[in-house]
């Protein structure tokens, strides 16, 4: 019998086309969106993950000034670090690689090409703490280093703008005054954990950027890759000491440089993540509740549509209980194939908004799951008070029902 | 001579209350045993449609007893007067009643569903019935491909599906011509002969009662007149 109600319920279903279309509209906008958000947040969720990854082992950044994000301010400004102070960290045995690194905006322009990147002064351990591969050419030499030679690499968004296809190595580029040897190309590294463009950037021997570019001799952050042994905190812990020894702070007295642990800021920022995925995910989930009083709506509309329909049925011997199956069964089949038809169109979605946002597309099973069974809940919650009031029908009052 | 298949002791059936209230029904006493052809005659709202309906289990008696196969339909809930509808009746209905966007075959299967006869075996049985009435060929169409007459023959095809003990029939030749009504009025009588159905048939053609064995007339809710007559043939 269950088989013959589920048979009718499609057969319904079928022939009343837009009627059961507008019928799970709601269910598939509501599952949908859940679907796309949940997605969408495991997704950017894997790939602040990935990012942790491919730092391979910890990395820390110090910078002279107290701790926080944003422009360093408050406090009068802290001294900053100098190629010595690098040196000296250098020595510490927790220490795998480091690089010392003085930014800054500026224009480079090669033909009649420009763009406004950041130059990155570093040496060539940059690479080797940011586990950055080479694209193409070849990494700072020593001599170069020490000299300040006028070299540079560029990354891939660098590339892009002022080169096009054409093949950058061994050309002259300019960066602010500077006339500049090309000597290699970074591999493109992809949107950062706060969605920045990493690729973004010119790298110069930092002997050159701070001669020839910002006229000082400041360090204006330190990258560091601990070995593989040693615990995040370990390291800070020996960076902490070392610096506040030769920057002379007194015991009690606060640090004026900070330490981040890098780990530290995308597993927050995953966090913070999946904050914001809960969030708009139950906003869907209200929208799916939404969808189901749809279905009630519809469903009760039909009910009266059909009263001749459910005396006839009633007359020739159909139960109470049997008129009540079937449009219960009904209002689930309804509201399942809105969950299909919404778990699909939500996995579409997410999946050409993992290709805008650049994320990885990350669908899940149990969320696929979750919305198929929360379908199904809302079909039985839903569709039981309309199939109720079909199944209390007089027969004769129904079949007298014009 | 046979048991009583239906008994109404002094029925009645009451529609409203004071000013408005309407005696479709008036104490009626009648015994209808099985294996009869009753044709039921009276003008309009004579209360024939209603006396159909509390035989047919659907509605019940206001005051008085009814009887069905010696069992009290009017102390019996909703589900046990369905399963008597399911199991012992077939109806035709004054105004056919058939789905909307059903096949004929369909509508002829309706009642084997809820007698939960497996798929090939109602369809098999729905075709034989359509054959009955000629309409194959005719599966199918849906009611409103239909000419009235088929539909009727539909509505017939669908009472005699269930192989039913008792088949009530509210003007089941009112749309036809007198050709048709005389090859339904025949089967009828057939299925009457061979088969033993017992039939309750409402008209309001003389020559269409004719073909019954007894006939009853109704006036203003009661029954007025009670005889047995030669079947026409
Ligand atoms: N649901 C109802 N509510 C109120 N009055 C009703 C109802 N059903 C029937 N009646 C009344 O009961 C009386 C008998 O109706 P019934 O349908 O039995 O007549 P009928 O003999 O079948 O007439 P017809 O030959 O026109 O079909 C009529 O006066 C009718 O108006
Ligand atoms: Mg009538």
């Amino acid at each position: 019998m269950l088989w013959e109600t589920l048979r009718l319920a499609v057969t319904t279903i079928i022939r009343n086309k837009l009627r059961s279309f507008l019928t799970v509209l709601g269910v598939v906008i509501g599952v949908a969106a859940v679907i796309a958000m949940v997605t969408i947040g495991q997704g950017s969720s894997a790939q602040v993950s990935a990012s942790v990854e491919a730092l391979g082992t910890n990395v820390l950044i110090v910078r002279p000034g107290s701790r926080g994000f944003g422009p360093p301010g408050g406090g009068e400004a802290a001294p900053k670090f100098t190629l010595k102070d690098a040196e000296a960290l250098r020595t510490l045995p927790q220490i795998a690689y480091l690089a010392p690194i003085n930014s800054g905006g500026q224009t480079v322009v090669y033909g009649n090409a420009n763009a406004a990147t950041q130059v990155y002064g570093s040496t060539a351990d940059y690479l080797r703490v940011q586990n950055w591969p080479l694209l193409s050419g070849r990494n700072f030499a020593e001599g170069e280093e020490t000299s300040g030679a006028a070299v540079c690499l560029i990354g891939a968004t660098v590339q892009a703008k002022l080169f096009g296809n054409a093949d950058p190595l061994g050309e002259t580029i300019r960066v602010k005054s500077v006339a500049c040897n090309v000597i290699g190309t970074l591999a493109a590294k992809g949107a950062g954990s706060f969605g920045q463009d990493q690729d973004d950037l010119v790298l110069m021997p930092i002997k050159t950027v701070q001669r020839r570019l910002e006229g000082n001799k400041d360090v204006t952050s330190i990258s560091i890759a601990l070995r593989k042994s040693v615990t995040s905190a370990d390291g800070i812990k020996a960076v902490q000491d070392l610096l506040r020894e030769r920057r002379r702070i007194a015991i009690g007295q606060a640090d004026n440089f900070s330490v981040t642990d890098m780990k530290e800021i995308t597993s927050m920022l995953s966090g913070v993540n999946s904050v914001l995925t809960g969030l708009l995910s139950s906003v869907a989930a209200v929208s799916l509740l939404v969808g189901g009083i749809g279905i009630m709506n519809i469903m009760l509309v039909s009910v009266t549509e059909r009263t001749r329909e459910i005396g006839i049925r009633l007359a020739v011997g159909a139960s109470a209980g049997q008129v009540l199956q079937q449009f219960l069964v009904e209002a689930i089949v309804l509201s399942l194939l809105g969950g299909i038809i919404g778990i699909g169109a939500g996995l579409g979605l997410a999946y050409v908004g993992s290709i805008y946002m650049a994320i990885p597309f990350a669908p899940s099973g149990s969320v696929v799951a979750l919305a198929f069974g929360f379908s199904a809940l809302v079909g039985v919650v839903f569709g039981y008070f309309p199939a109720r009031r079909a199944a209390k029908l007089d027969p004769i009052e129904a079949l007298r029902h014009q | 001579m046979p048991p009583p298949l239906i008994v109404l002791r002094d029925v009645a059936r009451i529609y409203g209350a004071g000013e408005a209230e309407v005696r479709a029904l008036d104490g009626v006493n009648l015994t209808i045993r099985q294996g009869e052809f009753v044709a039921i005659m009276g003008p309009s709202g004579s209360g024939k449609s209603t006396a159909m309906n509390i035989i047919g289990c659907l509605d019940r008696p206001t005051a008085g007893q009814f009887l069905f196969q010696g069992i009290e339909v009017q102390g019996l809930d909703q589900d046990r007067r369905a399963l008597l509808r399911r199991h012992c009746l077939g109806f035709v209905f004054q105004g056919f009643n058939l789905l909307a966007r059903s096949s004929a075959l369909e509508n002829v299967e309706l009642p084997l569903i809820y007698k939960g006869q497996p798929r090939a075996l109602r369809e098999a049985r729905a075709r034989a019935a359509l054959e009955k009435v000629g309409l194959q060929g005719r599966e199918s169409a849906d009611p409103s491909q239909l000419s009235g007459g088929q539909q009727q023959r539909v509505a017939i095809a669908r009472a005699l599906a269930g192989d039913p003990m008792l088949i009530l029939a509210d003007e089941p030749t009112g749309n036809l011509d007198s050709h048709r009504s005389h090859e339904i009025m025949l089967l009828l009588q057939q299925l009457n002969r061979e088969e033993g159905i017992t039939i309750v048939m409402v008209t309001h053609e003389e020559d269409i009662a004719a073909y019954a064995g007894r006939l009853l007339v109704f006036t203003d809710g009661k029954l007025t007149r009670d005889s047995a007559q030669p079947e026409r043939r």
